[in-house]
């Protein structure tokens, strides 16, 4: 092997991470956004009920496969130590303990709503419910995640992403919290404030955070930074 | 063995899609929630019938074993 | 073998105490046959006829062997045979919990109540004898909270029977909240063990997993008073009197266009037409209620007719139901009246089940606008669609009850709907109203 070979090899497997985690993002996204479509039992000529839950799913499904490849090529990829364990046990890994977490948690989540969606039959309506509530959860920490292990953030298309991503799923968020039955008033005003507070959060971190100069080079202390080859430029 | 389509009426909630996945059987009423046809399914319709079990959002549908089942009091 | 010999015993006390029984009522009066005096509601009173139920223990054979060969058939409503519900719930393996249903939803039926104020006694005889008979150590009394008079008549005998029998059963009065459909059964097991007072899906039924996941015997008072007769009496002095695969007496209510709005205790197969008569109908007979709200219509010449038992009522689409009969009188519109009921069921469903939720309120809409001659004749054709798709799509057979109703309605009224949906409302539609309609209460807890 010669050493263009491996700057190759190396630069390939990072842009897979990268594109494979922007893909995860955006399938997210729509399977978020369809999973409310679902719920609120829109339906057109054109596009029935059981297409577009059966999208949902398939959407959901794809992202699995998306994640798998994120997992691997940041695995294989020598540049930062991480291991397989990490994609399973969160804030494990030396290697941008909180951000790189962040995902794990967003990866183990995805798993269980995987898994309880397809024994959903044996499983019963509510246990599957009660799990399902989850997916609210797994989209934002896998936004915060991919802004924090952070390698794109300040990219302009990233921002243009995320920023129309988390409108679609504000959106999406906002109409179905109409739906809310009067009986879970509760319910309703705590969904309505966390659709507040944890966008607006989100984006005071980011603005401190990952759109700072600089923020990716902060976790830098691994000594492998030796082996990074100059092609690769920052990260 | 012989089945048919039951439904949880307190489950349901009327999101309609086992009419489409599941018309031989499923008709709804004039509010949207299933009309089920008691008759038999047949083999070639089970398929059918578990895509409109699996299907429902609210899980709401369930085979049921006509042969075995003894007259209810 | 010695708990078979123990069960032969009791059966041969059941007999014996039935030969014995000289003061048997012998006339169609049998659970008021008390009632004359003030005093029949009093522990002692009621001891010096009826004997003190035994302990209850393991479930004793041949109790509930009486109680099914005296064909005796709850008088809740449905009217399946008690002994075959007791010998359901006794052949399970945990223990029993028994359930006295003293709610009485039924807007035109007080005779559970009455019972319960005149001879709780005899109720709560048969409550412990039935807690006997499938082997259960705790009875629970339920009776709709707004129900004071009968609440009161039940705590002052029960603190009676824990004064004087301190070894019977425990029992426990348990106020319900007061909507319709509570006091079906698999509501009320909901209600007991900390839910809401609704309808739950089937199976478990009650029998076999209910209040604390016991199996559950829930018997309607009436039924239990008559437990407490068949007992004293004998299987055979209970068949003695009604029909033959419906003995003993009932107790109907009577009320409407009548002289003696009252509760009446009649043999089963009784002539409606000698109950009217007996109530007297001194603005003639439009048509008559029978069974309850939940029951139908019978025109004025079918009610003269009628007799009053499920194998009669049935075939015409109706029942006995809770035994009570409503008379309206010739001069007042059945569709109005139809239309008004028909607004109260759709009110008190409990909202769980798409159909009766969306349909019955969509009938009683439209019952509404035929009743004020704005609806059109599509609109019977629209009723009687709605009739079909709601019927049997309950979890609970409340929406099967209203459709009865509702169908019933239409037949016997049948020309007066047809006047309405074009425009010629009839001219009684001023008339007095002659049906009740409670205002619903708040809260399912």
């Amino acid at each position: 092997m010669t050493s263009t070979a491996a700057v190759t090899s190396s630069q390939a497997l990072w842009f897979a991470s990268r594109g494979t985690g922007v893909v995860c993002l955006l399938l997210l996204t729509a399977s978020f956004v369809l999973g409310i479509v679902t719920t609120m039992r829109v339906e057109t000529r054109g596009w029935p009920r059981f297409i577009l839950a059966a999208m949902h799913r398939n959407v959901s499904l794809l992202i699995l496969i998306f994640l798998a490849v994120h997992i691997v090529t940041t695995v294989v990829d020598a540049f930062a130590p991480i291991h397989y364990l990490d994609a399973i046990i969160p804030f494990q890994s030396p290697y941008r303990t909180v951000w790189l977490g962040l995902g794990t948690v967003a990866c183990d989540l995805l798993i269980a709503l995987t898994i309880t969606s397809l024994i959903r039959v044996r499983l019963g309506y509510s246990v599957w419910r009660a799990v399902h509530w989850l997916a609210y959860a797994c989209w934002p920490i896998a936004l915060v995640h991919g802004l924090g292990t952070g390698s794109d953030a300040q990219a302009s298309w990233m921002t243009w992403l995320v920023v129309a991503s988390l409108a679609m799923v504000l959106v999406a968020a906002g109409w179905r919290i109409t739906a809310t039955p009067a009986s879970q008033n509760r319910v309703r005003w705590g969904a309505a404030a966390a659709l507040v507070i944890v966008p607006v959060v989100m984006l005071w971190w980011a603005r401190t955070g990952p759109l700072q100069p600089g923020w990716s080079h902060s976790f830098r202390k691994s000594p492998t930074t030796s082996t990074v080859p100059q092609a690769t430029g920052t990260r | 063995m012989k089945y048919r389509i039951v439904v949880d009426p307190i489950g349901c909630v009327g999101h309609r899609i086992c009419a489409d996945l599941f018309p031989e059987r499923i008709t709804l009423d004039d509010w949207g929630y299933p009309i089920i046809d008691p008759k038999p399914i047949t083999p070639n319709l089970l398929e059918h019938a578990r895509r409109a079990i699996d299907g429902c959002p609210t899980l709401a549908l369930r085979l049921e074993k006509i042969a075995t089942e003894r007259s209810r009091k | 073998m010695t708990s078979q010999s123990g069960a032969e015993r009791q059966s041969r006390a059941v007999e014996d105490r039935a030969n014995q029984a000289s003061d048997a009522p012998s006339s169609g009066r049998r659970l008021f046959a008390l009632v004359d005096g003030v005093g029949a509601t009093a522990l002692e009173t009621h001891r010096g006829h009826y004997a003190e139920p035994p302990v209850p223990s393991r479930a004793r054979p041949k109790l509930i062997d009486a109680i099914e060969r005296s064909g005796l058939r709850g008088r809740g409503g449905a009217g399946f045979p008690t002994g075959v519900k007791m010998q359901a719930v006794a052949s399970r393996r945990r223990q029993p919990v028994v359930v006295v249903n003293g709610t009485e939803g039924e807007p035109i039926s007080r005779k559970d109540a009455t019972l319960l104020q005149l001879q709780p006694h005899l109720v709560l005889d048969g409550a412990a004898l039935a807690a006997a008979a499938v082997g259960a150590n705790a009875v629970f009394i339920c009776i709709e909270r707004t129900q004071q008079h009968s609440i009161d008549a039940v705590s002052i005998a029960l603190a009676e029977r824990f004064r004087a029998e301190p070894n019977g059963v425990a029992m426990a009065l348990k106020p319900t909240p007061p909507r319709y459909v509570a006091g079906e059964e698999t509501a009320l097991v909901h209600w007991l063990n900390g839910g809401e007072a609704k309808p739950t899906r089937t199976p478990p039924r009650p029998f076999e997993k209910g209040v604390g996941g016991h199996p559950t015997l829930i018997d309607n008072v009436e039924t239990l008073a008559h437990v407490t007769q068949i007992v004293q009496y004998g299987p055979s002095w209970f068949r003695s009197i009604g029909t033959a695969s419906e003995p003993g007496t009932a107790l109907m209510t009577l009320s409407g266009a009548i002289n003696r709005p009252a509760v009446y205790e009649a043999p089963v197969g009784a002539r409606l037409g000698a109950l009217l008569e007996r109530a007297g109908t001194p603005h003639g007979i439009g048509a008559v209620l029978v069974g309850g709200y939940f029951g139908s219509w019978l025109d004025a010449r079918t009610a003269g007719q009628a007799r009053m038992s499920n194998e009669f009522l049935r075939p015409l689409g109706g029942g006995l139901g809770c035994g009570a009969v409503a008379v309206l009188p010739s001069q007042c519109c059945g569709v109005l009246e139809s239309a008004r009921v028909m607004r109260w069921m759709a009110d008190e469903s409990a909202g769980q089940c798409g159909p009766c939720v969306n349909g019955l309120d969509a009938i009683a809409a439209t019952m509404r606008n035929v009743a004020a001659g704005r609806a059109g004749l599509d609109a019977l054709a629209t009723l009687e669609r709605w009739a079909g798709q709601v019927d049997g799509r309950g979890a609970c057979r409340f929406p099967d009850g209203a459709i009865r109703f509702l169908r019933s309605a239409m037949a016997v009224f049948a020309e007066d709907f047809r006047d309405h949906a074009r425009g010629h409302p009839c001219l009684h539609v001023r008339a007095p109203r002659v049906l009740p309609i409670p205002t619903i209460e708040a809260g399912w807890r």
